[in-house]
């Protein structure tokens, strides 16, 4: 899913990152959001709505629109399309409202 | 509590502009931006842009944002760009609460401000419209042009605006199938010469449709759509089935500026600038002395108006604070030129109607 | 129809092609901007002021035959990518288009391309004749293409086999 050729861009990926994804080991590029890491893994479910439990993904990548949030390292309601990946971060779609510890 | 000269509320085009202008007047700047990246949407735009030189014209929007940035970095410390801050309130007595890194919450008293806080894309009611794989136009061109990934493998583009059409273009640069265009309305919003390029590479745009639901499970697998007539009415018996993986929603953008209704600004909706917007003068101030807007905060248009009225807002919010350059009235009336130029024509026509109706 | 589908009719194709004496005679560029939009690269870009937009930026450009010299320094300019040059001095029975391309990988010398009507309709075969992606052009290559006289007023684009 990741664009080699571009007649106008090229892309200075960063070095590789390692995370989780519901416990599956996963790799990104430093620079990147875990939204866009995840779809580039071909991840487009990231959480569930949360009455009626429909899938829920990427949206308006912003931050402004609330779909991509999900579990990141225990913390729920974190908006994903603008958060930065890091080392050793663990992922999880997110089901509920999450519970602040 | 931090106290600023003059504070920006986004670094987009007319963030950077209103910044460079107010700086070179002798300002001190202060600009929040709440992602990680300076530039706003100007960093995922890789056509050249309309307009004429003085906004940069024929040069790709990517590369505008480096030429603003490097402006901006030749100011030195005359102005700060504060990254990872989103502004979450904008007080009575000129505070502006700030959340900086999802953690530290504080405050910043500012003599001026200028919102530049652009706009968000408009969402499209129909049955299950919330699928994964059902994106706005803007992400798809953050994913591809940011982050140089494909966002699926065969696109159904809603909206035949410039955004539409300009993204439909990028999608297919990337190398991602484009199945149609299609648009509510009986003519192409967009530019025309960005529609003929898009109609020569074979990619069918109808007007005169609209989505009547999307299908899949967990994510899309198809969308179908139908005519609409004169009354955007869907005419049974003309659907058609797409099978495509990913569905754009580029049907407009509504001004954010939640921020100046906050402040207490005076505001209006002013269906030609798309959505709720300040009263303003021809300075770019509200209602509110020493609090200006610039660019898509204060109605939708073009990247190149927004980048004039930023320089425009900057340069009469400094000589508000008292940096008066010898040429004040010589730059205004370049800026102001420069607007009316871009709003002359009858693409404009909608543009001069929503100023009118917003003029202070 | 133009507004509905983006798909200039030959009609208005017309307007914008000199006499065929003058695309005899050598390049020149046909300008296809049918719409006031605020724009004025063109003007901007062209060495010898052939292209005139005037004071308001939203006038429809003008391309003055007898000025234009079919450089092409306006091709890559126009942010809407409707400038080509056509050349009709080279055969009886061909002419020669040079076309923007943005599009990855490009097309190799001498390669047998699909040229496309403005609809992207397939129309005739076209042979890749030069391609030139210099740093001047700002990433959008121009392609030469050699394509059927026949195709003048239809030929627009094209397409790469398979």
């Amino acid at each position: 899913m990741r664009i080699t050729q571009h007649p106008i861009l090229t892309f200075d990926r960063g070095k590789e990152i390692n995370f989780t994804f519901n416990g599956q080991p996963m790799k990104g590029y430093e620079g990147e959001t875990i939204a866009a890491a995840l779809h580039a893994a071909g991840v487009k479910v990231l959480g569930k709505s949360l009455e009626k439990h429909r899938p829920r993904g990427f949206y308006c990548a912003i931050g402004n629109c609330a779909s991509c949030q999900m579990i990141v390292d225990g913390e729920p309601n974190v908006r994903t399309c603008i958060t930065l990946l890091k080392e050793g971060m663990t992922v999880e779609t997110q089901e509920g409202k999450g519970r602040i510890k | 509590m931090r106290e600023v000269e003059l504070l920006i509320i986004g670094s987009g085009p007319a963030g950077l502009c209103a910044a460079i202008s107010a700086a070179s007047s002798g300002a001190k700047v202060l600009i929040l931006e709440r992602t990680f990246k300076p530039g706003g949407q100007l960093v995922k735009q890789t056509h050249m842009f309309f307009g004429s030189e003085s906004q940069y014209a024929s040069h790709r929007g990517v590369d505008i944002a480096g030429i603003l940035l490097k402006k901006v970095e030749e100011f030195g410390d005359k102005i700060e760009i504060m990254l990872n801050a989103t502004a979450v309130g904008f007080y009575e007595d000129n505070v502006v609460t700030v959340l900086k890194d999802e953690k530290e919450y504080f405050k910043i008293k500012a003599d001026s401000a200028i919102c530049a806080t652009g706009a968000f894309e408009k969402s499209l009611a129909f049955p299950n419209n919330d699928l994964p794989g059902i994106y706005g136009a803007g992400a798809v061109q953050t994913l591809m042009n940011v982050y140089g990934i494909r966002p699926g493998n065969r696109v159904l583009m809603v909206g035949a605006g410039n955004i539409g059409v300009i993204v439909s273009y990028q999608l297919m640069q990337a190398g991602i199938d484009v199945a149609a265009v299609l648009d509510a309305a009986p003519r192409i919003g967009a530019y025309l010469v960005h529609a003929s390029k898009l109609a020569r590479m074979g990619v069918p745009i109808l007007t005169s449709h609209t989505v009547k639901e999307a299908i899949g499970k967990d994510c899309l697998e198809a969308a179908v759509v139908c005519e609409v007539d004169d009354h955007f009415k869907p005419i049974p018996g003309t659907e058609k089935r797409y099978d495509v993986d990913v569905m754009c929603i580029s049907v407009g953008l509504s001004p954010l500026n939640e921020l100046l209704a906050m402040r207490g600004v005076e505001m209006k909706y002013v269906p030609q600038l798309s959505g709720s917007v300040p009263m303003r003068t021809e300075s770019c101030e509200t209602s509110i002395p020493g609090i200006f807007v610039a660019g898509d905060a204060s109605g939708i248009e073009e990247a190149s108006s927004a980048m004039a009225e930023g320089y425009l807002a900057g340069l009469c919010a400094a000589a508000k604070l008292g940096h008066v350059p010898e040429d004040f009235e010589k730059r205004k009336a370049e800026y102001l030129k420069q607007l009316e130029g871009l709003r002359s024509g009858p693409v404009g026509d909608r543009i001069r109607a929503g100023m009118k109706s917003s003029q202070l | 129809m133009f507004e509905k589908t983006g798909v200039a009719t030959r009609e208005m194709v017309m307007t914008k092609f000199p006499p065929i004496e003058r695309i005899n005679k050598g390049p020149i560029a046909i300008v296809e901007c049918y719409q006031k939009i605020p724009c004025n690269p063109c003007q901007t870009a062209c060495p010898f002021g052939a292209i005139h937009i005037g004071e308001d930026i939203n006038n429809i450009p003008e391309r003055d035959e007898n000025v234009c010299t079919g450089c092409g320094m306006c091709v890559a300019k126009c942010p809407g990518l409707s400038i080509m040059i056509v050349d009709g001095s080279k055969s009886e029975d061909t002419v020669e288009f040079r076309i923007p391309y943005e599009f990855m990988p490009l097309p190799e010398v001498g390669e047998k391309v699909v040229g496309l009507d403005r609809a992207g309709n397939p129309v005739c075969e076209a042979k890749v004749i030069k391609v030139m992606n210099p740093p001047s052009f700002d990433r959008t290559p121009v392609v030469t293409l050699e394509v059927g006289r026949e195709f003048l007023y239809d030929f627009r684009n094209f397409r790469r086999e398979a």
